[in-house]
């Protein structure tokens, strides 16, 4: 039976040598949502993807995915992507294909190749010759062809124009698996917040802030993208002849 | 990507509207198939949840029919058009009467203003 909530985090810390990342998260994702992962730079949004798929242990609390603790079968039921392409140079798209029909039972191969296709992406193409950007669409398709139950997208658009952005958000809204919840840390707000369902946002490894977008809209009657900048806001540092002496 | 849609809003009443003035605006035709949640969240770039949302409320409002077996259905319903449009147009005619008043028109200024207007756009 499945399990109402797809994300539960009771506690969750982690500490690098001293340094609290997260500190005693609680956060509960419910599915069938897409969720912004929404902080600055540094504020942990890595740190809990990475404890969500299994890739850290938390130095405290607990994670329950599908109902159970990371391990074999929450790696079955989530789909990552990571900040960085972690495949080999002389691999064709067809090898990583093979790879994943080989790793995931959910892997939809024929999706895939009709992606590449709608791509321009040839299934022959060696990793090696090609752009950083075409590297990321071919690692964006192989994570939305799985039916995954949760996708871990981190910084999907980051690192591309914003022509591009359009197109990989267009991908995900419409590939995933519906029942499924897709979780998108980005700091580009004002580009994905139409596409959201829920926000969280993240300050110092603590969770601030957790809400249906629309229900902020409502409230504040502002865009997520001020809303963070509000919740964010940093007092420059003015100078020595920025103060009135 | 999408409409032309205010962020500092909800996006699924902005749906609900652009919707509605495209079914009473005659962008599709009556009784005819109403395109799929999937294919209008595309167009508007926004998620589905957000559009099923907004269709969910036409479908109340008794504005698209949901069938069984054939989908998604516009209206037969011409008084509940005609109703519909009405409505729109007195909201939009409200909001500029308030923004003329504003500017200290009265409404007999304001009827002048539009009757020259519609006179110079023969």
């Amino acid at each position: 039976m499945k399990t109402e909530l797809v994300v539960e985090c009771r506690d969750l810390t982690k500490n690098f040598s001293g340094v609290k990342a997260l500190d005693c998260v609680d956060l509960q994702l419910g599915r069938g949502k897409i969720i912004g992962l929404l902080g600055p730079n540094g504020s942990g949004k890595t740190t809990l993807i990475k404890i969500l798929n299994g890739l850290l242990e938390p130095t405290f609390g607990e994670v329950l995915i599908d109902g159970e603790h990371p391990g074999v079968h929450t790696k079955s039921v989530i789909s990552y992507l990571p900040d960085k392409t972690y495949f080999a140079d002389w691999m064709k798209v067809n090898d990583i294909f093979d790879m994943f029909g080989d790793f995931y039972k959910d892997f939809d191969r024929e999706k895939a190749e009709m992606m590449c296709a709608s791509m321009g992406i040839g299934l022959k193409d060696k990793l090696k010759t090609m752009s950083k950007g075409t590297k990321e669409k071919v690692q964006l398709i192989l994570v939305m062809s799985r039916r995954a139950q949760l996708y871990l997208l981190d910084e999907p658009i980051a690192g591309v124009d914003p022509a591009a952005r359009d197109y990989i958000l267009t991908t995900i809204i419409n590939n995933y698996n519906e029942e499924g919840t897709v979780v998108i840390s980005t700091h580009l707000i004002s580009d994905i917040e139409r596409i959201l369902d829920e926000v969280v946002f993240i300050k110092n490894g603590v969770i601030v802030r957790h809400e249906a977008v629309d229900d902020i809209k409502e409230k504040e009657g502002k865009s997520i993208d001020d809303v963070f900048k509000d919740t964010f806001r940093m007092v420059p540092f003015m100078g020595v002849n920025g103060y009135d002496r | 990507m999408g409409w032309n849609l205010d962020d500092s809003r909800p996006i699924w009443p902005q749906l609900k509207e652009r919707l509605m003035k495209d079914i009473v605006g005659g962008r599709y035709v009556m009784g005819g198939p109403f395109p799929t949640v999937r294919d209008l969240a595309e167009e508007a770039g926004v998620n589905r949840n957000t559009m099923q949302r907004a269709l969910s409320e036409l479908e109340s409002e008794g504005l698209v029919i949901t069938n069984r077996t054939a989908g998604r259905t516009v209206t037969t319903d011409e008084e509940l058009v005609a109703e519909t449009k009405a409505a729109i147009a007195a909201d939009n005619v409200g909001r500029f009467m308030d923004e003329m008043a504003s500017l200290g028109f009265s409404a007999e200024e304001v009827i002048d203003i539009i009757k020259k207007k519609g006179v110079e756009n023969r």
